[in-house]
């Protein structure tokens, strides 16, 4: 075993050295770890910015900044981690790294492209950040960039609106090497229901973003072109309808949501057996949900339009589709807990992030509900209970599924076991905190609390101060979290090629794996997730 | 690491990508729908407008560059080396026709004082400044993938001239031409929707 060298000591293609062996590389395992610095950037700018927006708003009138600053606070954090952090986390990262060798193959079918991508991604980063600096700076929109606001605007919307569609077009690429790699680079001995759960998300991931992304590449073009030349196309003035505008932005941004919370899925999917040793309940039944939700979750735009004025046939539609969308969802959260039941139960701190997302992304379903139904989001549109709710979906799930995700791949992809308490302590002052944040949000939008107002009544104080104070406690616990990550390179304890007792391909080669991931031909299970060998051997899940 | 290239998977990933693009002109499509529903009588005066005869000759230049693009893929496989490059230069001719006649009718347009945010667009009728300003849109944004085809074929001919493409490996060839068939494509939609239908 030791013979052969792992990745970070074998370029490919071979003969790069140094930084080279980085910046040109065609290593779907390098070019992970690259997104994840990259991420890591981003997800620690946002979250700083979103703690100064909530340290503004925990008592009345001016408190660190003006509204000015805090406008485009709240835009910079959005887009951040929209096209930043919640779109790429997981499926860039931690799908470019595993993704091929759960298929069982060596890399992605075009590695350069994925380069590629991964440099259009960095563009489109570098593009936010210019945009912070130059002409009269960041964009005060929002990350919805709605117009006439948009067209109008004196700030510099139009490189942060290329920088999305540059975004955009690397996700897009991402997803069409994935699924191209998932057809034709599997493993010739593994069939369709052989597959691992978090690849199967990642491919209906994969054609959510071929599917939608174009059309927020073309909308972005036409608020550029409105900006430049003045067209009209969504100006009454003009004849234009800026209803239009909302409809083709949530046609991409809606979707975008799944490509957010899909892999996310995937991830808990592959926790809760590995930790319950027990087979996962209702393989099949998850595959088909993760379809389900791709396919439902494209024809649901609209219910962020309710108040918009669309007709009352519309709504209904979209209020219909929208509920339809609970139930694949549902289907996979009653399959985690059926997994549970009666398994033998091993708590680790992956396991343990991914019981908090069960919890929050359960809640964040729920209050989906709530505006998913037209008569009480008209009460309840664009108020904090929307800011609680997505926050709920999107951090409570995607950000938890990506600490989970984490924390049940550190140790296959650096080689190194991080200290268990800290971690627990971490996600324990997260998770708290995290109810702290925002359930007083909940509250604040069912009372009428607008989203994005810089101030308010003095009857919602108390619960923008308990919001506030919840913020420092989730950050704290992040960071802990972290911290404790990246100790375990300090410490250098060494991980076992597999540390759980996993099942899936990524557990039999060596940890870091070496460049071509497999060093003998890999032996494909009849069923992905049958734990019946893995008590047998003394050697796995040791640590 | 792959012994073989796999032609199936690289044509697969390009069919994506121009699936991909479809998508892009969706979009476009999906106003034009909405706002001939809004403006169906000024959408029938601007239709009048446009030059039917260029509109006709640039959709015959189009096909014709798409058939032999597709003759030299088949030129290609049964050896003929001089065959390709002439028909594939013979299609990058087209397609700069195609961009002449563009440029000629825009050039009209233009004199005639209708461009995006022109006086005369501004002050008349709204419905009649949407249809302009798609037409510039979804016209401008196809001769941009004409542009983008022309450079794929370039390339693809370069390639053949210094011998990297051949009867053997074509994929890079085969991908520009299903490019070019979609840029055909588009406008096979394009045409109808801004100059017969209306």
């Amino acid at each position: 075993m030791t013979a052969i060298p792992s990745f970070y000591h074998q370029s490919a293609p071979p003969g790069l050295t140094g930084i080279k062996a980085w910046l040109l590389t065609h290593d779907h395992k390098r070019l992970g770890l690259m997104y994840l610095g990259a991420v890591f950037f981003w997800f620690a700018i946002a979250m700083v910015l979103g703690l100064l927006l909530r340290t503004e708003l925990m008592s009345q009138g001016r408190t660190i900044m003006g509204p000015g600053l805090y406008n485009s606070f709240f835009t910079l954090h959005g887009v951040i981690m929209v096209f930043l952090f919640a779109i790429p986390a997981i499926p860039a990262i931690f799908g470019n790294f595993f993704l091929p060798i759960q298929l069982g193959t060596d890399d992605v079918f075009f590695p350069r492209l994925n380069l590629f991508s991964w440099y259009l991604f960095m563009i489109g980063g570098l593009f936010a950040l210019v945009s912070l600096f130059v002409g009269d700076g960041f964009p005060d929109t929002g990350w919805t960039f709605y117009v006439p606001f948009s067209v109008q605007d004196s700030k510099n919307v139009g490189l942060t609106v290329t920088a999305a569609f540059i975004l955009g077009m690397s996700s897009m690429l991402t997803g069409l090497n994935f699924v191209t790699t998932f057809h034709r680079m599997r493993d010739k001995n593994m069939g369709l229901m052989q597959i691992p759960l978090f690849t199967w998300s990642l491919y209906a991931t994969a054609w959510v973003q071929i599917l939608a992304t174009p059309v927020i590449g073309i909308t972005f073009v036409l608020v550029v072109l409105e900006r430049f030349l003045s067209i009209g196309l969504f100006d009454p003035d003009k004849g234009g309808d800026p209803l239009l505008y909302q409809h083709l932005f949530w046609m991409y941004s809606h979707p975008a949501v799944y490509i957010m919370i899909l892999p996310g899925m995937g991830v808990i999917s592959e926790i809760i057996p590995v930790f319950s040793r027990k087979s996962i309940f209702g393989y099949k039944a998850i595959v088909w949900s993760s379809m389900a939700i791709a396919i439902a979750g494209s024809l649901v735009w609209a219910h962020h339009m309710y108040t918009s004025g669309m007709s009352d046939v519309s709504v209904f539609v979209f209020s219909l589709l929208t509920f339809l969308v609970a139930v694949p969802s549902a289907v996979k959260v009653f399959s985690w807990v059926a997994t549970m039941y009666k398994g033998s139960i091993e708590m680790t701190p992956p396991l343990l992030l991914a019981l908090i997302f069960i919890y929050l992304f359960s809640v964040g379903g729920l209050t989906g509900l709530v505006l998913g139904a037209a008569g009480t989001d008209i009460h309840v549109h664009d108020t904090h209970f929307v800011v609680a709710h997505f926050h709920f979906v999107m951090f409570g799930g995607t950000g938890f599924a990506f600490f989970a995700a984490l924390h049940y791949w550190w140790p296959k992809m650096f080689g190194v076991m991080y200290t268990f308490r800290a971690a627990y302590w971490g996600a324990v002052l997260a998770a708290v905190g995290f109810m702290f944040h925002y359930v007083p949000m909940l509250i604040l939008g069912l009372q009428g609390m607008p989203r994005r107002y810089y101030d308010y009544l003095p009857q919602y104080e108390t619960g923008n101060f308990l919001a506030g104070f919840g913020a420092y406690i989730m950050v704290f616990g992040i960071v802990i979290m972290f911290v404790n990550l990246l100790m375990s390179f300090r410490k250098g304890v060494p991980a076992p090629a597999d540390p759980w007792g996993g099942t899936t391909l990524e557990w039999k080669v060596p940890s870091p794996p070496p460049v071509h991931n497999f060093i003998d031909k890999p032996q494909i299970m009849d069923f992905p997730y049958d734990f019946k060998g893995v008590g047998e051997q003394s050697q796995k899940g040791s640590r | 690491m792959r012994a073989e290239i796999d032609r199936v998977g690289l044509k697969l990933g390009m069919w994506l990508f121009l699936y991909s693009e479809i998508i892009l002109f969706g979009g476009l499509f999906v106003l034009y729908a909405a706002y001939f529903h809004k403006h169906p009588e000024s959408f029938a005066v601007g239709g009048k407008e446009l030059n039917r005869v260029i509109g006709a000759m640039n959709t015959v230049v189009l096909l014709i560059s798409s058939f032999t693009v597709a003759a030299s893929i088949t030129a290609i496989q049964k050896g003929s080396r001089k065959l390709t490059i002439g028909l594939l230069g013979f299609s990058i001719f087209c397609g700069f026709i195609f961009l002449v006649n563009k440029y000629f009718e825009w050039g009209a347009k233009i004199h005639h004082d209708i461009y995006p945010n022109s006086e005369t667009l501004v002050n008349g009728e709204p419905g009649l400044n949407i249809f302009f300003g798609l037409y510039y849109v979804i016209t401008g944004l196809h001769g941009l993938h004409v542009i983008i085809g022309m450079v794929l074929l370039s390339i693809s001919l370069v390639l053949m001239l210094v011998g990297k493409i051949d009867g053997e490996s074509f994929s890079m060839l085969d991908n520009s031409g299903l490019y070019w068939h979609l840029v055909d494509l588009i406008w096979i939609f394009v045409f109808p929707l801004f100059y017969l239908v209306l």
